[in-house]
């Protein structure tokens, strides 16, 4: 019981990485249907923009201000989300804009998500080379026993995080005005400028969004997978895209049911099965899903998304 | 026109006399060697260390004036290869030195996980290849153009089941090793069958593997701990290990860790941290206390790089060093490529003993060394501190 228990928690941080980046998917795609290929890496710059915030903040080679842990853990959260969407923001000017402007097909703007991914891994490894960063300590760890479960007070705030974002976001989508102007522009891009919505506010409001959740999934992921390396994104990325694919991709509720599922899977066949099946498992599992629910478990066949 | 292709056909002439003589001087007097080693990738302080070895060797034998074979002096010169700490690119890097560059031969790669794959190219194209990290027994296993500076896995996994088993007392043990890399796999294959040959039938309680680039290992910790191991062996690369070690703490794992010569990076301790202090891992030399040789190479080393060097930079050290000596024991350098080559092999292959920095070594008809390990302890200040040494 204690094990299943232990796992089931172990599931969860698992899991809430794969919801954070997976809602970003999500919201990108509701708004403009662009697969947008560069978030796993604009995660990987948010955990990068973390680490330089926290050392600057923290001090050590007599560059920083010197703070204490927790001012830095509280000054960190605002300003990775801050840097983070501007780095989203940026993308989406220098690269998605000008072909949204002359109306390029929406595979070759996919093309250009996935070169904008690498050109961000490629430009970390080429500045800050290949050896890999330590993230330093920001929460003092305490660790809760009950019985063989044990947990970290950072478990229980990551699943905490994940879910308020998504409790934040779904909020945001259905409930307020920006929101409906987000279905709007899902439903009929054409007709939507019409009504008098600036529709690039609203796609720059979505990729801010999105970016500095991906900044905050990146600072989290960083306290509690404190080593960095450029490509830290990649293959988190393409299955959170998986996970928000069979969440239903559009859905906010299906990109955060869809992360915890490919979370519970994996652990779920690691505990059981060797670490070999992992993916084979995960995925076929998924598969089967897709299968009896091509539009994924959220999604509704061509109509308004988001 | 017509004074354009005379013009042109006299520049390319030049050119390609110039260019004749280029390749004639250097193939009088130089003697190419190839490096091919991880400088990015999953493991790129493990290329540094050997590239900066390497660099050092190279300016120490040059402004000698070079290498004397055959009452000739002849200059080095080291092509390095990045392999991105990859199986495939490592055949690539392997095969771009023999076809493109032409070097004489080859050292490294350094992790087994290329240097098994690249010894076959290495072997298949005739040119010798030395690996001076590589402990798994498949890199010169039937190959007769590949040698190695390290001891093998089959020598290093009962090291670590002995020390365990004096050390801690420990009577079960639980494994967590990296599957995809032939390395780690290959250890803890032998460790598992060492210590069940030792303590009985059940004694390897939990036997968990993960992939190269995973970070969450939660999953598998939490089998490990609740199978409740005297101690966790945990024959990975550094990165991989100071994963490992937090989170089996965060599961509430209160236990000993024991590693191999994988773990000996200063990187380990940068990445790991305290959560290292106290560990104890099998290795090829320990750079605290060392004396001799080995001393000297280790103060040059920190006088030149502001840091210690690692194993894997003083064993890079050592097959430069065989390699020289094989090349000496050519007797002449060929200007044909296939003969030089063979000649190196032979050279090679006659080397009976070697006095390196990371202890005299003896080779047996596979070409692999027959040398001691030592058994390291983390200290509290991050230290690699000798511990013990065994030999075969």
């Amino acid at each position: 019981m204690d094990f299943i228990i232990q796992n089931i928690l172990n599931a969860l941080q698992w899991g809430s990485f794969y919801a954070l980046i997976a809602l970003g998917y999500t919201l990108v795609y509701g708004v403009l249907l662009l697969i947008n290929f560069a978030h796993g890496d604009i995660f990987m710059v948010g955990a990068y923009i973390a680490f330089f915030v926290a050392t600057l903040l923290l001090g050590g080679d007599g560059l920083g201000l010197g703070l204490s842990p927790a001012v830095t853990f509280a000054l960190c959260i605002p300003l990775t989300m801050v840097l983070t969407a501007g780095v989203g923001v940026t993308l989406e000017r220098v690269a998605y804009r000008p072909l949204r402007r002359k109306g390029a097909h929406r595979l070759y703007v996919v093309i250009t998500a996935l070169m904008c991914g690498l050109v961000l891994e490629y430009s970390n490894l080429t500045v800050l080379g290949a050896s890999r960063k330590k993230f330093p300590e920001l929460l003092e760890k305490t660790i809760w026993h009950f019985g063989d479960i044990s947990v970290t007070n950072l478990k229980v705030l990551v699943i905490v995080a994940a879910v308020a974002v998504f409790v934040f976001l779904n909020f945001i989508v259905t409930k307020t005005k920006i929101g409906m102007a987000m279905r709007g522009i899902s439903y009929d891009k054409f007709a939507i400028p019409l009504m008098g919505i600036p529709i690039d506010t609203i796609i720059v409001f979505t990729f801010i969004l999105g970016s500095s959740f991906a900044g905050l999934a990146g600072l989290l992921f960083a306290m509690s997978y404190p080593i960095l390396e450029p490509f830290m994104g990649m293959i988190i990325g393409w299955k959170a895209f998986i996970a928000a694919v069979v969440g239903g991709i559009g859905d906010i509720r299906g990109a955060f049911v869809g992360g915890f599922l490919l979370g519970f899977i994996e652990i779920g066949v690691v505990s059981v099965f060797p670490s070999t099946y992992r993916d084979l498992f995960a995925f076929s599992i998924l598969l089967m899903i897709l299968w009896m629910k091509p539009t994924g478990l959220f999604g509704v066949a061509k109509t308004t998304k988001i | 026109m017509r004074e354009f292709f005379r013009k042109s056909g006299i520049l390319s002439l030049t050119l390609l006399c110039c260019l004749t003589f280029a390749v004639t001087a250097l193939a009088e007097d130089v003697i190419k060697v190839g490096f091919n080693l991880p400088l990015t990738g999953d493991i790129p302080e493990v290329g540094e260390g050997s590239k900066k070895a390497a660099e050092m060797y190279l300016k120490d034998i040059n402004a000698k004036g070079g290498l004397e074979v055959g009452g000739k002096m002849y200059k080095l010169d080291f092509v390095f290869m990045d392999n991105e700490s990859k199986a495939e690119s490592a055949v690539n890097a392997a095969l771009k030195l023999i076809e493109q560059e032409e070097v004489v031969a080859i050292i490294g790669p350094n992790s087994s996980k290329q240097a098994v794959p690249a010894g076959g190219t290495c072997n298949d194209n005739r040119v010798p290849m030395i690996s001076p990290w590589s402990t798994n027994p498949d890199t010169t296993k039937d190959r007769p153009w590949v040698f190695r500076a390290a001891f093998l896995d089959p020598f290093q996994g009962p090291v670590v089941a002995d020390f365990a088993a004096k050390k801690f007392n420990a009577k079960t043990a639980a494994v967590l090793f990296d599957i995809s890399n032939d390395y780690s796999k290959g250890l803890a294959e032998i460790f598992k069958a060492k210590w069940e040959e030792k303590m009985g039938a059940d004694a390897v309680v939990a036997f968990e593997s993960h992939g190269t680039k995973d970070q969450d290992f939660s999953a598998q910790l939490t089998k490990i701990v609740s199978a409740r191991p005297d101690f966790i062996f945990v024959p990975d690369n550094y990165n991989q290990v100071a994963l490992i070690i937090q989170q089996a703490r965060d599961l509430g794992y209160k236990g000993h860790f024991m590693g191999s010569d994988a773990w000996g990076t200063p990187d380990l301790i940068k990445l790991c941290g305290d959560d290292c202090y106290g560990q104890y891992f099998s290795t090829h030399y320990a750079a605290a206390g060392a004396q001799g040789a080995t001393k000297v190479f280790i103060d040059r080393y920190k006088e030149m790089y502001g840091d210690v060097p690692a194993d894997y930079a003083a064993l890079t050290w050592d097959s430069i060093g065989l390699l020289v000596e094989g090349i000496r024991n050519a007797g002449e350098v060929d200007s044909n490529l296939r003969k030089m080559r063979k000649a190196v092999r032979e050279g090679l292959a006659s080397i009976k003993s070697f006095p390196g920095i990371t202890g005299s070594m003896k080779f047996d008809e596979q070409g692999d060394p027959i040398k001691c390990a030592v058994v390291v302890r983390i200290s509290d200040k991050g230290e690699f501190m000798f511990e013990e040494s065994v030999c075969p």
